[in-house]
């Protein structure tokens, strides 16, 4: 259904444009700062009035229909269709968005061994890119898409798209996932500072909920935000070297590094007060609700601080809050030495082995792809050549610029780099351990025997 | 159907067969393709690879079944299905005969019997949804939780000042809700009852608190206030300008475990207590500050499951009612006339009369509902939440979630195929006997 609906009105779009694609590009330009509104007209309408050169040549695809499938939803699925959009104009080509629900694997899996893989899927774990390579599920990249990866992404980000010495993925949407957002009028009222330490963040937190504001939203229902929780802490307080090795389950879930990290989490999830709507009102906060409760009503919020990554800018936009005004962000509080710096972000790759499929992977790998999801928000590119001017506004161009300065040194999700069954299965595995240890914090030897028996489980050892 | 009939067709229908067999080959072959290709293959397919390990190319024997009873998510999946099976189809069963019987009396029961038998035509993934959003916990969005919360607040009035708490290292110290001075209270020092965690919004009409005064006729008197000034400034345990008033706190001057005074707070947060008072320990108790009723869990580990089922009785009971009301149509009203004349009471004649008569149609419906209830997934699929996913489990789901994605094995996934086909086998061949016996009469 879906996909006809669009196919329709694709069709219908593309006999009215006969223009060359530098023209078409400027076009959709200007009609992208028309909708986005007053976050970021300052920014696209510079991008209009340049007539952005395109910088990746595509061939001619007319009359192909495409399918890309992912996850997401909502408006981040409208900025993605834009970009499609702007594919289609450029090709000719017919390409239609399947939204794959909470699990790409499953449904990705599933396609596959229905024998109707999507042309090109977004998968948000290198777990699964690994897996997938293994079963030769999906296609190593062809030379034009690897030349542009050269090009505009650094070594580290490419290497995470590599399966035994093949380069697959392509990451064209990154993400920071080391940062807590706050609302500043809470901040003010209670009279706190953005904390830099761990303790001065249970501090803060303390004194927030002494001014009548439960201090920290936590997305419980949905657990990957709480492995985003943990895999911070863990960076943070036992280093990268357990870091990399914990992900590779080279160590055990008991072992005592993990006791302790759950510990240090234990002293926010244990306090009641500290939690908007306590342990048991997390465990029904969805990731979109833990955003607007923080922000929907700026002068009277339900929750002072949300922890999660840039995106959660995409939710801040459903509400009046205005970025950088009454929602400003700061690192996570350093729980050891340094703060953590923990990315995720989601991989192109190809199912099918068409021509297709491949220019699409070209175009996202792109700086002209990138370029038009940066300026509708809620997006961080990896792509070190993207110029961060088109960023609608300066908290996430302070944010992009942080990761692309981080270069290599960065932690990818851990959880993301787990198998599925592990790192990204809604109701099992870590998630559903984690959200058994919120409920009940002060279980940490409880918790750790559950995802150790989990993760040797899905590691297969 | 009609027995006088049946007996000269077969005879000679049995004689075309052994006359010429190709020919009732002939007609058999599609039939027999289409059941082979469509039922018996998947079925011996599926036993085949349920022998199998996830790669489907090592022999493992045995080895899945016995994953398959000592895995924790089948076991309770096993254990939701079996609820599931009882409850279910029972519920519904009896509430479709109730509404047969009760709508066959009144005269619009014919829109009664279309409003019942509505959820019917939605989809069971659009129910779902539905129920998830009927099972919200918010009171605001929920509305299970409206209903509770309403009726509870009804009998259980809302406190003055939910949340509100003293200061870790204050002068009040907290048991069971309720906080007690640590010092005896003495009428010539006004006693500071200071107080946090009060949400703004809550505290936009207070009037400011002023510091009390000692009363000098032996009254002991005190301000109770939330002593935390908008921008953090403000001394703790002191009445800063600015600080709000916490009016109608219910202040108990406690004596050897015994009340001996109560007062409550003005609007600017003093207190007066009677010349008792002086000496006593002064309380607040818990009433000032329990939180607002959150209504009930339905969708938490314990409830998630009869919650799922009270909504797969909103779909179905319908059907139950549907197929209960045309057996009851079929009753001979002889019978009832008969059985009240001879001075039945109207609960006699349906326990005794329509009941029984009523037997092989509710065998029916109890059959069908019982089979659609042992590969119930939609529903519990998209109800349950992430949390509680694994509590709700049944049989149908978890061969989903362990056939499909990147940590799947398909043997084991078939070995819960097969399962679930041996379960359901006694319940057929119970329909087929049933069936036999109701030709043969």
């Amino acid at each position: 259904m879906r996909t006809s609906v669009r196919t329709t009105r694709s069709r219908a779009r593309r006999a009215g444009i006969a223009l060359a694609a530098a023209l078409a590009l400027s076009l959709t330009a200007a009609c992208g700062g028309g909708d986005g509104g007053g976050d970021g007209s300052g920014a696209s309408g510079d991008g209009a009035g340049d007539g952005r050169e395109a910088t990746v040549e595509l061939p001619d695809l007319k009359g192909q229909k495409l399918q890309v499938a992912a996850v997401w939803t909502g408006p981040e699925q409208k900025n993605f269709r834009r970009v499609l959009d702007e594919f289609e104009e450029r090709t000719g080509a017919e390409v239609g968005f399947v939204p794959t629900g909470d699990n790409v694997a499953t449904f990705v899996g599933s396609k596959v061994e229905g024998g109707a893989p999507p042309d090109v899927a977004m998968l948000p774990q290198v777990g699964v890119l690994h897996q997938f390579a293994e079963k030769g599920w999906i296609k190593p990249l062809r030379e034009g898409t690897r030349e542009q990866l050269g090009k505009n992404f650094s070594q580290g980000w490419q290497d995470l798209g590599a399966h035994d010495g093949e380069q697959y993925g392509v990451y064209f949407k990154a993400a920071n996932k080391s940062l807590v957002w706050y609302n500043t009028t809470a901040f003010e009222n209670a009279g706190v500072s953005e904390p830099k330490t761990w303790d001065e963040f249970l501090e803060a937190a303390q004194t927030l909920s002494d001014s009548g504001v439960p201090p920290v939203s936590v997305g419980g229902a949905d657990g990957w935000t709480l492995t985003d929780w943990f895999e911070n802490v863990y960076l943070s307080q036992a280093g990268p070297e357990k870091y990399d090795q914990l992900a590779a389950h080279e160590i055990k879930w008991t072992d005592p590094s993990v006791r302790d990290a759950l510990n240090t989490l234990g002293e926010l999830f244990g306090e009641k007060e500290l939690l908007a709507g306590g342990n048991q009102g997390a465990l029904r906060t969805e990731f979109p609700k833990s955003v607007t409760q923080v922000f929907a009503d700026v002068e009277q919020p339900q929750a002072a601080m949300v922890y999660e990554g840039d995106f959660v800018a995409v939710n801040i936009g459903d509400t009046e809050a205005e970025i950088g005004q009454d929602a400003k962000v700061f690192p996570f509080p350093a729980v050891g030495e340094d703060s953590p710096v923990v990315s995720g972000g989601d991989a192109a790759v190809a199912l099918k082995d068409g021509e297709g499929a491949h220019a699409l992977l070209t175009f996202l790998a792109s700086t002209d792809a990138a370029a038009i999801w940066a300026e509708q928000g809620g997006f961080i590119s990896p792509n070190k050549e993207l110029d961060t001017a088109v960023y609608p506004d300066d908290v996430q161009r302070d944010i992009a610029e942080a990761l692309i300065a981080a270069g290599d040194d960065f932690r990818f999700d851990m959880s993301d780099q787990a198998p599925a069954a592990f790192g990204g299965t809604k109701g099992a595995g870590e998630w559903k351990a984690l959200q058994d240890f919120l409920a009940d914090p002060g279980d940490v030897a409880g918790a750790q025997r559950e995802l150790e028996a989990a993760a040797a489980k899905a590691y297969g050892d | 159907m009609s027995t006088a009939a049946a007996g000269g067709p077969a005879t000679r229908r049995s004689s075309i067969v052994r006359a010429r067999p190709w020919s009732a080959a002939c007609f058999l072959l599609p039939a027999l393709v289409l059941l082979g290709a469509l039922v018996v293959y998947p079925i011996v397919y599926s036993v085949h690879r349920s022998l199998f390990d996830a790669s489907g190319t090592g022999f493992v024997g045995l080895g899945n079944y016995i994953e398959l009873f000592t895995d924790d998510d089948t076991l309770t999946a096993i254990r939701n299905n079996t609820v599931w099976v009882v409850v279910a189809p029972t519920v519904c069963t009896a509430l479709g005969l109730i509404f047969a019987v009760l709508t066959e009396r009144v005269r619009w029961g014919t829109a009664f019997k279309l409003i019942v038998f509505m959820p019917m035509a939605i989809s069971m993934l659009a129910a779902g949804i539905i129920f998830r959003l009927v099972y919200e916990q918010d009171p605001d969005r929920g509305v299970a939780n409206a209903v509770w919360v309403s009726v509870h607040d009804t009998f259980d009035e809302a406190s003055a000042w939910p949340g509100a708490r003293p200061r870790p290292d204050g002068e009040l110290e907290g048991t069971g809700g309720s906080y007690t001075t640590k010092s005896a209270a003495d009428a010539a020092d006004p006693a500071n009852l200071p107080l946090v965690g009060v949400p703004p919004r809550d505290l936009a009409d207070a009037a400011e608190a002023s510091p009390a005064r000692p009363a000098g006729d032996g009254k002991v008197t005190g301000t109770v206030w939330v002593d935390f000034a908008k921008g953090g400034g403000g001394e703790p345990n002191a009445v800063d300008p600015g600080e709000k008033a916490l009016a109608g706190v219910v202040v108990e001057a406690v004596r050897d475990g015994r009340v001996v005074a109560t007062a409550t707070t003005g609007e600017d947060g003093t207190f007066a207590l009677p010349a008792e008072a002086d000496g006593a320990r002064l309380r607040l108790p818990a009433s000032n500050f329990t939180e607002a009723y959150n209504g009930v869990d339905w969708l938490g580990p314990s409830l998630v499951t009869p919650a799922i089922i009270a909504s797969y009785v909103w779909m179905w009971a319908g059907f139950a009612m549907v197929l209960i009301a045309a057996g009851l149509a079929g009753v001979p009203r002889e019978l009832l006339e008969a059985a009240r004349v001879d001075g039945a009471n109207e609960w006699q004649v349906f326990r005794r009369v329509t009941v029984p008569v009523l037997a092989p149609v509710l065998a029916v419906v109890l059959v069908t509902l019982m089979i659609n209830v042992l590969k119930i997934f939609d529903l519990v699929y998209i109800i349950a939440p992430g949390a509680t996913q694994s509590d709700a489990n049944v049989l149908a789901l978890q061969l989903y979630l362990s056939s499909f994605g990147t940590g799947a094995d398909q043997g084991v996934g078939s070995a819960i195929a097969v399962l679930l086909l041996l379960l359901v086998v006694p319940v057929m061949v119970f329909n087929i006997r049933r069936l036999r016996r109701e030709n043969r009469r």
